[in-house]
């Protein structure tokens, strides 16, 4: 029963990962049907600020460099985001496939760039003395910098519901979403909407960086461990939809976790992806499915 | 590509007098929550030119869609010539005999003209036959090329032609299919008096050997080339199975639908309506 | 083009394939053909004398090993382009099964190597008991020969059924390929008992080959350019056939095919398992060249790799694919030996410029003289005012 327990918690934490990973990806692949491989890189980003930023601040400012790292690089994320999305994306509208492609190549630039910068070794960012350790809860034990991951996945969660779903800005991001040409006949300022949250997207992406870096070192290829996982918790959760990322981050995370404690780690990756394929027989677009008519 | 054979039902084709090979009864579906059509009947004849009229949002293109498998409808049936539509895949029901066209005319723009039309005259050939390498023209092909006037351009990539010409490749690729009804969604819209005509004209020609079904807003066109018309309005049927005549002379009619088609000229409800075009204009 | 009588029209994408019965014009018919055929079947002409004669002459034993090398990555780039460029399927987890294909041959050729009733070494290493019952049909070659295309084709069949069923497609599609490409390295790292993990496989023989030598080698090197142009042909085959029409019209109009009477999903089920079987003969090949396969060269940036080639030699045309595989394999060897963190930039950069700027490759070259010869036609007596832009798209240079 601990052992299950154990095992929940794990998955919950996977999931909180994978939903802090995709959140950004729910933003720039559901509004504007863009698949960003750099997305990735952009959560790596965003841990190497966090490394930067306590290299500069020196060893006394450990905690003061990580949380200062937040906002730092989602600024940091968000502009790469920006000048990504200006500069090529933008051009290619309408060429989903042919965007995927552009961004990846974007990718390798960006992990290459990465290694002679900070060196093909991986390097250490140092916890938080709070984050060390951690506690029991109903017989299972807790570290500290897992709970953070989540707490951070549920303020970021609501950051982003908050700006979609209150602000004026989110508004128009969701009309956009939902049907641009309508949106720019109605006086949308599509070009803006679509760069504001492409700095959102890939700024979230920079959030989710900084929270990995407390799970292990950080390299060149951070990013690309989770993009996928990331991908799939979007399709799964149905384009661009705030709930169906957060509903399939966490399945997704627990399904891994179970799988993986009855089974074993690399059975558990297929099985869960056969799980996707099977679960997109029945729902194609997702578990928040759009309504629409029509063949779109 | 597909296996399929048709499984032709007996057919009991009178021409002297007509019945309905399309009998479609109690037709209802939903859309989350919205109710787009409600208890629906609608009779077509062998051979007859059928137009199913009513103002945005009517429903046409929805009964348009569910006859052609694309939606499926919460209630009711669809029977052509004996045989019940619903529930059968897309391509399936093609090879029942039932051809559809779309509101924008979609042919394939990378393909010439004839390669498009020997494609859509393929339909029957399995895999084998369709990995050979077509040589010559077949004759239907020839035929829908002949008809739609379309012999000059025969060679061109359909991507090339005017708006027009696609709309009447598109009706001629559903001709070489030789179908039993034909459902032609909104075949004049944006062309000029003179296409329309023409269009009409083909319509005719078509509807030599199958049943046609229109969906169009134009009224003239309507007036010049319709046998019988069904009037929809808010997913009902308003007016079900009558001459153009006693459409023209319909009050009701008058007031929802003619009324307002003058309105929509002046484009006074265009942008009230405006949604509705938009989600049905992506079918 | 195809649906003409006229001969002009009906040659003009590419050189004509098909049966045609000897008689009188035979010969300018069939290997001449007309006008438009002379430069393509020139081109054919001497890419095969320089690939069967001078190459094999010329070059070192390790380059034409590194030659062998690039003609297999070839073979995959032949089903890609089929895939994608022809049918609009972005297929990013090649890898899998050109993977497939690489692990069936490379565990015969253990057991080959190991003898009657024995085990391959690295399991003994592993300290396996039993040969796991996985392996043991493998000491087939003949089941092997059959695994090496039908595992790999019965895969992407199943995948493209279920997946093309629920009309998943575009992006989606994209990154399931790749997610599975993904789940198959952890896969194959996770079992090491069973895959020897990321050491892979290892070989020395091939058929009674014997890798280590030079003679053997070029003989291995003629079966790789055999098994091109079997698949090269094949793929034009498709490509010119009322199959390839299709396939292109289910890429730029899936449901008007749908409406057609056709099954969209058997139309890409078809390309998607045909690139799928190209892929797996491919690794199968790699294997003895290498001398190694493991899950390094299967995972996600290897495959992602192999639509580069592709879209540097032209999506849309098979012989265009085929040069991108040569061209991008040379250039990574070059450079990566001058300067390795180069060519990584230069290949972001290669994605970046031809994909977003240059979608047509390579081949689009070859276009854009044709079409600029047509417009220059168009002025003279007679001539055919054929439409260029179709080949652009679907008929080209199969």
């Amino acid at each position: 029963m601990e052992q299950l327990l154990s095992q929940i918690f794990v998955g919950l934490s996977i999931g909180s990962i994978l939903l802090l990973v995709a959140l950004g990806l729910t933003f720039t692949f559901g509004q504007m049907g863009v698949i960003n491989m750099a997305h990735g890189e952009f959560i790596m980003a965003g841990a190497y600020t966090t490394y930067v930023l306590q290299q500069a601040l020196g060893d006394g400012a450990t905690a003061t460099a990580f949380l200062l790292a937040i906002p730092v690089a989602l600024v940091v994320a968000g502009t790469m985001g920006l000048l990504l999305e200006v500069l090529l994306i933008k051009r290619l509208y309408g060429r989903p496939l042919d965007t995927l492609l552009v961004t990846w190549g974007v990718a390798l630039i960006l992990q290459q760039a990465a290694r002679d910068i900070f060196g093909a070794q991986n390097v250490e960012v140092k916890s938080p003395g709070w984050l060390d350790g951690g506690t029991t809860l109903i017989g299972v034990d807790v570290a500290y910098n897992r709970l953070f991951i989540m707490a951070l996945a549920v303020a970021a969660t609501a950051g982003a519901w908050y700006v979609v779903s209150k602000l004026k800005q989110g508004r128009r991001m969701r009309a956009v979403m939902q049907n641009r040409q309508l949106a720019a006949a109605s006086g949308v300022k599509t070009a803006s909407v679509d760069r504001r949250t492409f700095f959102l997207g890939s700024g979230l992406a920079g959030v989710a960086g900084v929270a990995l870096t407390q799970l292990g070192s950080v390299g060149p290829t951070l990013g690309t461990n989770y993009i996928i996982d990331a991908f799939l918790v979007v399709v799964a959760g149905g384009l661009g939809k705030l709930r169906g990322a957060v509903i399939a981050a966490v399945v997704l995370g627990l399904c891994n976790s179970l799988i993986e404690y009855w089974t074993e780690a690399s059975l558990a990756k297929v099985i869960v992806f056969a799980l996707i394929v099977a679960f997109l027989q029945f729902r194609p677009q997702g578990i928040v499915a759009q309504e629409t008519r029509g063949l779109a | 590509m597909s296996t399929d054979t048709a499984t032709a039902a007996p057919t009991r084709r009178d021409p002297t007098a007509p019945w309905p090979i399309l009998q479609i009864r109690g037709l209802g579906v939903t859309f989350g929550g919205f109710q787009a059509l409600t208890d629906v009947d609608l009779d077509a004849r062998q051979g007859e030119v059928h137009f199913l009229i009513g103002p945005n949002g009517a429903g046409k293109t929805t009964l348009v869609d569910i006859i052609t498998g694309l939606t499926k409808p919460t209630t009711g049936s669809v029977r052509f010539d004996d045989v019940e539509l619903t529930g059968h895949k897309e391509h399936r029901i093609v090879h029942l005999g039932v051809g559809r066209s779309f509101q924008a005319a979609t042919v394939f723009e990378a393909l010439t003209v004839a390669e498009n039309l020997d494609i859509a005259a393929s339909f029957r050939m399995g895999l084998r036959g369709l990995l050979r390498q077509a040589r010559g023209r077949r004759p239907e092909v020839a035929e829908a090329l002949e008809v739609t006037g379309l012999h000059d351009v025969a060679d061109r990539p359909a991507g090339a032609l005017a708006h027009g010409q696609k709309q009447w490749l598109e009706i001629g690729m559903l001709l070489t299919q030789k179908p039993r009804l034909l459902l032609l969604d909104e075949p004049v819209a944006g062309m000029s008096p003179d296409e329309r005509t023409r269009t009409g004209d083909l319509v005719r020609y078509v509807a030599k050997d199958c049943t046609v079904l229109v969906v169009e807003h134009d009224m003239d066109f309507m007036r010049r080339f319709a046998d019988r018309v069904t009037v929809l309005h808010e997913g009902k049927v308003l007016k079900a199975d009558a001459t153009v005549a006693e459409v023209q002379a319909d009050p009701v009619v008058q007031e929802v639908y003619i009324g307002r088609a003058k309105d929509d000229r002046n484009s006074v409800s265009r942008a009230a309506a405006a949604t509705d075009t938009t989600t049905e204009e992506t079918a | 083009m195809n649906t003409s009588t006229d001969t002009t029209g009906a040659a003009k994408a590419a050189p004509a394939g098909g049966t045609g019965t000897p008689g009188p014009g035979w010969f300018k018919r069939r290997v001449i053909g007309t006008k438009a055929d002379v430069v393509p079947r020139i081109t054919f002409a001497v890419v095969a004398f320089l690939l069967i004669v001078v190459a094999p002459g010329m070059l070192t034993a390790f380059r034409l090993d590194l030659l062998a090398k690039y003609l297999v990555f070839a073979i995959v780039a032949v089903g890609i382009a089929l895939a994608w460029g022809r049918g609009g399927m972005l297929v990013l987890g090649q890898g899998l099964f050109f993977g497939l294909g690489g692990y069936v041959m490379a565990m015969h050729l253990q057991l080959a190597d190991a003898g009657p009733g024995e085990k391959p070494m690295f399991m003994s290493l592993t300290g396996a008991s039993d040969l796991p019952g996985l392996w043991e049909p493998f000491r087939s070659p003949v089941f092997t020969l059959v695994m090496v295309v039908a595992l790999p084709m019965a895969v992407a069949t199943l995948l493209g059924l279920l997946v093309f069923r629920s009309r998943v497609r575009g992006p989606y599609f994209a990154i399931l390929t790749q997610a599975l490409a993904a789940a198959f390295v952890i896969l194959l790292v996770g079992q090491q008992d069973l895959t020897g993990g990321t050491n892979g496989l290892t070989v020395s023989t091939f058929f009674g080959l014997d890798l280590a030598k030079n003679s053997d080698k070029l003989t291995l090197y003629f079966i790789v350019l055999a098994v091109l142009l079997v698949v090269f042909l094949i793929a034009r085959q498709m490509v010119k056939s009322r199959y390839g029409q299709l396939l292109v019209a289910v890429r730029d109009g899936e449901d008007r095919v749908r409406f057609l009477g056709y099954s969209p999903t058997t139309v890409k089920v078809v390309a998607f398992a045909t690139a799928a079987g190209m892929a797996g003969v491919a690794g199968a090949l790699f294997v003895p060249i290498v001398g190694i396969i493991s899950p390094t060269s299967l995972g996600i940036v290897p495959s992602i790799e192999m639509v580069i080639w592709v879209a540097v030699g032209g999506r849309v045309s098979m012989a265009g694919a085929i040069a991108g595989a040569l061209l991008v394999n040379f250039a990574k060897t070059e450079l990566s030996e001058a300067m390795p963190s180069g060519w990584l930039y230069a290949q972001g950069l290669l994605f970046i410029l031809v994909v977003a700027f240059a979608p047509r490759g390579l081949a689009g070259v070859g276009d854009w003289w044709r079409e600029n010869r047509d417009r220059f036609d168009r002025f003279r007596p007679g001539a055919r005012t054929a439409a260029p832009a179709s080949g652009a798209a679907a008929g080209e240079g199969a």
